[in-house]
């Protein structure tokens, strides 16, 4: 599984963070969310998902595993 | 395995995704009294009010209800509920379940007659954030009723419009129940500070008058004119319809630990309407807020798949106005002492703990999401007063 956060939609309400700290850490300038793991693995995948659920913002999508990974960058 | 969920809003919305997400490859349906999914509601009272959202976001569109295999039954009330058979009963007929979820959420509350009067809006749906939106853009003067979140963040938006604002609210500050007396008298003073005129003590006793031409006796003799009234008083669980069905009903569907419908079989109850026992808390709670329709749904999902999870999330709500973002995790508690921990109460930003010298029971934070975190952790893990304010003194609170 992998996740991505649009950070032109994130408005760091840190939700994601308080769902899944091991997945989703924020950003120490903005406070965007960003990706601790990628790809997420088994253990982590409830998490991840609750991540993506949870965002009021719906900035966090799960995408193909050949999509991915680019999001990390600050 | 037939599953029917009751209210087609974010909690009924997000379980049945989740339901399907799961492995739940059998009937699935979703019934609603309105003629259509609901809108995402957040917005409603924020971004989209102030005309910075064009438009509301559908929690489920036909493409995904459709992808999905969700069955919806929209536009058809349901009536009750036949414990026995096994049977939702609509107005027009039975949906027969193996599991029933409950996620038929709120209604406003209403001040009796008061709110049928024209020019008197309540804001919980669609309709009613573009009529209060097309009524805000036309007027001068809005008076609101009720100083919860909802009415903070409207007199927020009306003020940005340049829509000068009263608010009258019976406590004895603005979102005293969210945020304490203490913190809650710190923002009214700064709704106060921006201009708008915040009456405590004091109730609405009559409205008269038409759109656009209101006078609204207080019940302190004062007479406020407005163009247009909000009534935002609270919510009450959407359970008319579950009496006399042997569900037990206490303001909202009593519900245990792992949100079954106490004593009965193959129900279970998510978001605004459920009264579960919160072990972290140990207490019997209900909570109207985003996040924990969203988070119970995924456990709900769960449960009603065979698991038996209890949902203990420490609840959060997070509220835009005054150019900010207030956050608060946990429940403050009305007799809580208050230490500021990142900022001071002259800051903007700023992060507070609340609780009783021995346990934390809430952090509270305006624009400081991320110093808030570790406060939060601290809360969630359980730490003690001692250990949390020892750690504020630890680290440099400096300007978040």
């Amino acid at each position: 599984m992998r996740v991505r956060v649009d950070l032109n939609v994130c408005q760091g309400h840190g939700v994601c963070h308080m769902s899944a700290p091991e997945v989703y850490d924020l950003d120490p300038e903005d406070g965007h969310s960003i990706v601790m793991l990628d790809p997420v693995p088994p253990e982590h995948e409830d998490g991840a998902q609750l991540g993506v659920d949870s965002c009021p913002e719906r900035a966090i999508s799960v995408v193909s595993a050949a999509v991915g990974a680019a999001n990390n960058a600050d | 395995m037939r599953i029917v969920v009751v209210g087609a809003s974010l909690g009924g919305v997000r379980t049945a995704q989740a339901l399907r997400r799961l492995g739940h490859d059998g009937p699935l349906v979703l019934v609603d009294a309105h003629d259509r999914v609901a809108v995402d509601r957040p917005p409603l009272s924020k971004a989209y009010l102030a005309g910075d959202d064009p438009e509301p976001r559908d929690l489920l569109t036909d493409e995904q209800a459709s992808s999905l295999g969700l069955e919806l039954v929209l536009g058809r009330p349901a009536t009750g509920v036949d414990l026995a058979s096994h049977e939702v009963v609509l107005a027009d007929g039975r949906l027969p379940y193996d599991r029933l979820v409950l996620a038929c959420g709120s209604h406003p509350r209403r001040l009796g007659r008061l709110t049928d009067r024209a020019g008197v809006h309540l804001l919980r749906t669609e309709v009613d954030a573009v009529a209060l939106r097309d009524a805000l853009a036309r007027a001068e003067r809005v008076l609101i009723v009720g100083g919860g979140f909802i009415g903070a963040e409207v007199a927020w938006t009306a003020h940005r419009r340049g829509v000068a604002a009263t608010i009258v609210e019976p406590l004895p500050a603005l979102m005293v129940r969210g945020l304490g007396p203490e913190l809650g008298q710190l923002m009214t003073e700064r709704h106060r500070r921006l201009g708008t005129d915040v009456r405590l003590g004091v109730g609405v006793e009559d409205v008269t008058g038409e759109r656009g031409r209101l006078t609204s006796r207080l019940t302190d003799g004062e007479t406020v004119e407005s163009d247009l009234v909000l009534v935002g008083v609270g919510t009450v669980p959407a359970t008319g319809w579950l009496e006399g069905s042997g569900l037990t009903i206490e303001d909202g569907v009593h519900c245990d630990s792992t949100l079954a419908a106490a004593g009965v079989p193959d129900v279970w109850a998510v978001g605004d309407v459920a009264r579960w026992w919160h072990p972290r808390l140990e207490e019997q709670i209900r909570v109207e807020h985003w996040t924990n329709a969203v988070e119970q749904s995924g456990v709900v999902a769960k449960n009603v798949l065979g698991d038996a999870q209890a949902y203990d999330a420490m609840p959060y709500v997070w509220s835009d106005q005054l150019g900010t973002r207030l956050q608060i995790v946990g429940r403050v508690r009305p007799d809580d002492q208050v230490c500021f921990v990142v900022g001071t109460a002259h800051d903007d930003a700023f992060v507070a703990v609340t609780g009783d010298g021995e346990h934390v029971h809430a952090v509270v934070g305006a624009g400081a999401t991320r110093e808030l975190m570790p406060y939060r952790k601290a809360l969630v893990d359980g730490a003690g007063w001692s250990d949390v304010l020892a750690r504020s003194a630890a680290v440099s609170p400096g300007t978040p």
